[in-house]
């Protein structure tokens, strides 16, 4: 709290705190069992395909589990008194301004003002949010398919790989837009970005902040920090 | 630069909740989509969508074995008048039967109009003369850890074969070959791959993916009764 700067008022060296350590926390543990059920979900997709057959029931298990504790890592960070920042920025994936809902629908040539996320990182994140949902119950339908009619589990097959692929496609996304926006992908391990940065890619967010600085908030006023 | 905010809606919470009634409504008619679109681009982009037409590998062991044309044995022992051991080529020098049927797994997945070509297990148990006191089959693979289980009447019915081709090629390894069990009117599971052995026996043994759970009769209608009227099946 000693080191609380006003944006406008300091240097361009400073920082401002995007993701918080519960938020990294998050991000990282979902990314990690995404990986871990891409990777078991090839073998298992594509069957013998590499010629070799894979102690198959060892990788359904590690792909059921990491299935199972997928939303784990986001429920933690959401509830709890560590969430506060994790669940404003939910708040900011679910309000929408009419510039947003335009950029999304011009495909991003329509001018805005961008929050702490433009609208294609909103997107993403509520792709990834409900892909989640959609997984865990088409993937729980087939683990546990003596409750379902054959046509249903034709469809939780139909869906659960569908959408699989589509999640794939997102993430590979994610990761190009990432590795091409290296500010940002710093952010999610160091938690802050440069302030130059966040007027040029979040200034409504910036602004938001300084309203809240110059408002004495004591919520905002802490993420700021050298 | 305004600095008020503007009015927001909750675009978030209907993207959200749409997208996963869309996957509700996948999960409702995906069974169908699949089979229009696999009717439709024929099998060809079928196999290549995502959930389309196509088998899964399934192995218990983490291997196939590799049983050569050569090397293959069937034996036949058990409540039997004739133990037997048959050759590859005894198996072909039989009267065959072929058809198409679709396959279909316990789990979802199917692949359809899937040919098969082999030899009636009826004819087989005619020729090695089952006892009178049998009353089941107990079938044991190549992998030394799947078995499967038929009673005698189920091993009797028509499009029950001990199968040496499917795709209009012999069996692949990958798909049990060179010999596998096809019981054409039952989920997947019970077409036991790598076909080794059938011992006559006098009680249902149930066998490997039963004692995981799965029901002794699968039968593709959904019921598991010893018995299945459905004309529909077979």
């Amino acid at each position: 709290m000693s080191t609380v700067t006003n944006a406008m008022s300091t240097g361009s060296a400073n920082r401002v705190l995007r993701f918080d350590q519960v938020q990294r926390f998050a991000h990282w543990a979902n990314a990690a069992l995404f990986t871990v059920l891409i990777l078991t979900a090839i073998p298992l997709y594509f069957g013998s395909f590499f010629g070799i057959v894979l102690a198959r029931h060892t990788v359904e298990q590690v792909h059921l589990w990491s299935g199972l504790s997928l939303p784990i890592p986001l429920l933690v960070s959401y509830v709890g008194p560590w969430g506060r920042r994790m669940r404003r920025d939910i708040r900011r994936f679910n309000y929408w301004t009419r510039d947003e809902v335009r950029w999304i629908r011009t495909l991003g040539k329509s001018g805005l003002q961008a929050d702490k996320f433009n609208p294609g990182q909103k997107l993403n994140a509520l792709f990834i949010a409900a892909s989640i949902v959609v997984m865990l119950l088409t993937g729980s339908m087939l683990q546990w398919f003596r409750f379902f009619s054959v046509s249903q589990r034709e469809g939780a097959t139909f869906v659960h790989d569908s959408l699989a692929l589509a999640v794939v496609m997102v993430i590979v996304g994610h990761l190009a837009m990432a590795f091409t926006h290296v500010d940002a992908l710093r952010s999610m391990f160091t938690g802050t970005v440069g302030e130059r940065w966040a007027r040029i890619h979040a200034p409504a967010w910036l602004a938001e902040l300084d309203r809240e600085g110059a408002a004495g908030s004591d919520d905002d006023s802490s993420t700021r920090e050298r | 630069m305004s600095t008020l905010p503007e009015p927001k809606k909750p675009v978030g919470r209907r993207v959200f909740i749409g997208m996963v009634a869309v996957g509700a409504l996948g999960v409702a008619i995906g069974g169908e989509v699949q089979n229009f679109l696999g009717n439709a681009f024929g099998s060809g982009l079928g196999g290549i969508l995502p959930g389309g037409d196509r088998f899964r590998f399934y192995s218990i062991t983490g291997s196939n074995p590799k049983v050569s044309r050569r090397k293959y044995r069937l034996e036949v022992s058990g409540l039997v008048e004739r133990p037997m051991t048959f050759t590859l080529d005894d198996l072909e020098a039989m009267p065959s039967t072929t058809f198409k049927k679709t396959f279909q797994c316990v789990t979802g997945w199917k692949v359809p109009d899937v040919e098969w070509r082999g030899v009636q297990l009826s004819h087989i148990l005619n020729l090695v003369g089952v006892q009178p006191e049998a009353v089941a089959l107990s079938f044991e693979s190549y992998d030394k850890a799947d078995t499967e289980s038929l009673t005698i009447d189920q091993a009797h019915l028509p499009d029950v074969i001990v199968a040496y081709q499917m795709l209009g090629a012999p069996v692949t390894t990958e798909h049990g070959g060179p010999v596998r069990l096809y019981v054409a009117p039952m989920f997947g599971y019970k077409s036991l791959k790598w076909l080794s052995a059938i011992r006559v026996v006098n009680q249902v043994i149930p066998g490997y993916w039963e004692q995981n759970g799965y029901p002794t009769n699968g039968w593709l209608d959904g019921t598991t009764g010893p018995t299945n009227p459905n004309p529909n099946l077979t």
